[in-house]
Order: structure tokens, then C-alpha cells, then sequence
């Protein structure tokens, strides 16, 4: 029970701190489960893993970190936890702003939050880095798949499958790390 | 929900955008002003986002809700598209669950919300379910650790380059650059907590943004 109460908790305050997109709590989220729930790093960015091969916004993943503590139940606590808050938050003021119409400040408050994103952003990248390249052939894999995914228009799934792939195949039957 | 039932507030509150005056509302649907706009039923909404969210690997969901709002179905004109956009991006949340709670607030109220939002994420949720399932159950076998580790180097890349193409507008400004690298220093280096930092830059951020200032 106390899992659950806990998991709603942390969900939930991640739901309405997370300005500009889910990617901006990644790095809370990662420190977040490894204080409050023992998830390492190793197992969060996993986890994170899986949901950029998701359709849809890969921020569902979240529910897999509620599977782990607390089985379906668990799952279905932070889906509403990390949906919920900011759903409500969103359609209230959505529905504020229609009826008195675009103001400066509106720009203004975009404006702000646009460069703490991504800085924020930043932080993520720099938290899941340091969790996931940790070698000479995974700083390979991910800046290969930063190159190709900036100068083609080729799918991002397909450079995650194949860098999955080839990975696996040099780390398990050549040894290469 | 508090403002749950203030649809007709809507229509009667003076306009200045015109996010609100394309909206169709239940005063305004049995009325033949706006020929344009059909309200859909909530099954269309549900399976119009449901089918978003089952295709849209790889990210740019926000491009798909685009196609469908302004073109594929035209429930929203291009200007209230970007409105909504707008509030979507300004508000905490994911912005393409945000976009389709608006959008489909704007076309059947609370319901249209819950159907948009659950059909983009359903599919998705199925999956890294499913996934995460057999990652709970196997994730100690040799070969998944080394194929999740490739794939998580992978998706390290697409982060950054995510990142990287959201943000190279704002790594040439000078006011932004700060307000990224202080985020950056504070959340990263200084290891605050997240609302730490908000509490800290967004009043820094709202100051150098005011209403006035060039951006």
C-alpha cells in the first residue's frame, strides 16, 4: 500500500513539474527511483530504451518502472499519477485561455519555460548518457545514431533496432565493449 | 474538474482569439453558422488518435496531430491548431497528450479530452507493457542486457540529436544560452531537485521574457 501511495506521490509531482515534455523529468525521475525505489540507473535507462522503441509518446514507458514495484496495480497507480495531474492542469487552463484569448504574458511564460526545457533536456541527455555509454562501442553506437538521424530523414526506431543489434552482436559473440 | 461545464460560458464571453470563435460548442452545433466544422462523434476522436498512436514510431507525434486536426479530417483551423499548439507547449505534461486533450476538448468537451488523449496512448502503453513484462521477467539473460545496452546507446543518440534539433535556435542566443546552461549547472552539477531549480529559474526566466522584450 505504502509502494502505492508512494509511487502516486512521486508520479505525480513529476506530472506537473514536467515543463516543455516528459523528456525534461528524466533526469528527476532517474534520481528519484534510485532514492525512493532502488532502481538503478542501468535498469531506468533500460527502461527508457524500450519506450523510444514504443509508438506513441515514449513517456508511457512509466508505467513499466510501476509493473516492477508493484505489479499491474502499480502500473495502472502511475499511469494516472503521471497523466492525471497535468491533464487537468492543461484542459482548465486551455479552457482559461480560450475564453480571455492570447495574452503577452502567454508568450511570455512560453518564452521562459522554452530554454529551462532545454536545459532540463540537457540534464536528460547527460543523465541517460552516463548510464548508457560507458564504452568505446556504445559512445560509437549513440554518436552514429545522433550523426544519421541529424543528416537523414531515416526513421529513428530503425537506427535504435540496428544500433540494438549490431551492439549485441559484437558485445555477446566478440567480446567488444 | 472545475471548468468541466463552462462550454457555454464560451460562446458567451466576448472573442479576441480565434482558437475560440472555429470551436464548435453544443450552443452553436445545432446552429447552421459554422458549415464548416462537423462534430465528431467520440469513436471517430478515439480512432482517429488511437491510429497516431499506433504508427507514430520514432517520435514527432505532434507532426501526425497536425495532419489529422488541420487536413486529414479538418476539425481545426490552421490558426486555432497553433493556439492550442501554443497553450499545449506552455502547459507541464507531455505536449502531444496535451494537444489532443485540447483539440479534443474543442470538439465534444471532457469526453472528446479523455477520448483523444486515451486513443494516443493506448497502443504505446500496450507495448512497453507487454515489453516490460518480458524485461521484468528475463532481463538478467546475457544477450537482453547486451541488446538493451545497444539499444540504449542508440536511444542516447536520439535524445541528444532531439534535443539538439529543438534547441540550436536557442544555442545561438545569448539570453537563452544562459538560462540552458544555468538549468543545466544547477540540475546536473549542483544536483538540485527539480522543483529547486524551476523555483529558481523561472522567476529568472519570466523576468528576461516579460511582455516587451525581445525574445
Amino acid at each position: 500500500m505504502s509502494v502505492l501511495l508512494q509511487l502516486a506521490f512521486t508520479f505525480g509531482m513529476l506530472s506537473i513539474l514536467a515543463v516543455g515534455g516528459g523528456t525534461a523529468v528524466l533526469p528527476e525521475m532517474q534520481t528519484l527511483l534510485a532514492e525512493r525505489f532502488n532502481i538503478d540507473h542501468t535498469a531506468f535507462v533500460h527502461i527508457y530504451s524500450i519506450g523510444q522503441l514504443a509508438p506513441g509518446p515514449n513517456m508511457t514507458m512509466v508505467l513499466v518502472f510501476g509493473f516492477q514495484l508493484a505489479g499491474l496495480l502499480g502500473a495502472g497507480v502511475v499511469l494516472l499519477a503521471f497523466f492525471i495531474p497535468s491533464s487537468v492542469l492543461c484542459l482548465s487552463m486551455g479552457r482559461l485561455w480560450q475564453r480571455i484569448g492570447e495574452r503577452p504574458w502567454r508568450r511570455a511564460v512560453q518564452n521562459a519555460l522554452e530554454p529551462i526545457s532545454i536545459g532540463l533536456m540537457c540534464s536528460g541527455v547527460y543523465a541517460v548518457a552516463k548510464a548508457a555509454v560507458v564504452g568505446p562501442l556504445t559512445i560509437t553506437l549513440a554518436v552514429a545514431t545522433f550523426a544519421v538521424i541529424l543528416l537523414t530523414r531515416v526513421n529513428p526506431v530503425f537506427m535504435i533496432l540496428g544500433a540494438g543489434g549490431l551492439g549485441a552482436l559484437l558485445m555477446y559473440f566478440f567480446g567488444i565493449h | 474538474m472545475p471548468l468541466a461545464m463552462n462550454d457555454a460560458n464560451v460562446t458567451a464571453t466576448p472573442i479576441s482569439n480565434d482558437t475560440a470563435t472555429t470551436m464548435t460548442t453544443p450552443s452553436d452545433a445545432h446552429s447552421s453558422k459554422d458549415p464548416v466544422v462537423v462534430r465528431p462523434t467520440l469513436w471517430q476522436i478515439f480512432f482517429e488518435f488511437l491510429l497516431i498512436g499506433a504508427v507514430s514510431f520514432g517520435g514527432g507525434i505532434v507532426a501526425y496531430e497536425r495532419i489529422l486536426l488541420i487536413e486529414k479530417r479538418q476539425w481545426l483551423s490552421a490558426d486555432s491548431f497553433m493556439a492550442t499548439l501554443a497553450i499545449s507547449q506552455t502547459m507541464p505534461g507531455l505536449n502531444s497528450v496535451n494537444l489532443a486533450l485540447l483539440a479534443g476538448d474543442q470538439l465534444r468537451g471532457t469526453m472528446g479530452a479523455l477520448a483523444a488523449a486515451l486513443g494516443l496512448m493506448l497502443p504505446g502503453g500496450a507495448f512497453v507493457l507487454v515489453v516490460g513484462i518480458a524485461y521484468s521477467a528475463g532481463g538478467q539473460h546475457p544477450f537482453i542486457n547486451v541488446l538493451l545496452a545497444g539499444i540504449a546507446a542508440g536511444a542516447t543518440g536520439l535524445l541528444a540529436s532531439v534535443t539538439y534539433t529543438i534547441g540550436k535556435r536557442h544555442f545561438v542566443q545569448i539570453k537563452s544560452l544562459f538560462m540552458i546552461v544555468a538549468t543545466f549547472v544547477l540540475m546536473s552539477m549542483f544536483k538540485l531537485s527539480l522543483v529547486w531549480v524551476l523555483i529558481v529559474m523561472v522567476p529568472i526566466g519570466l523576468y528576461l521574457y516579460r511582455p516587451g522584450q525581445q525574445p
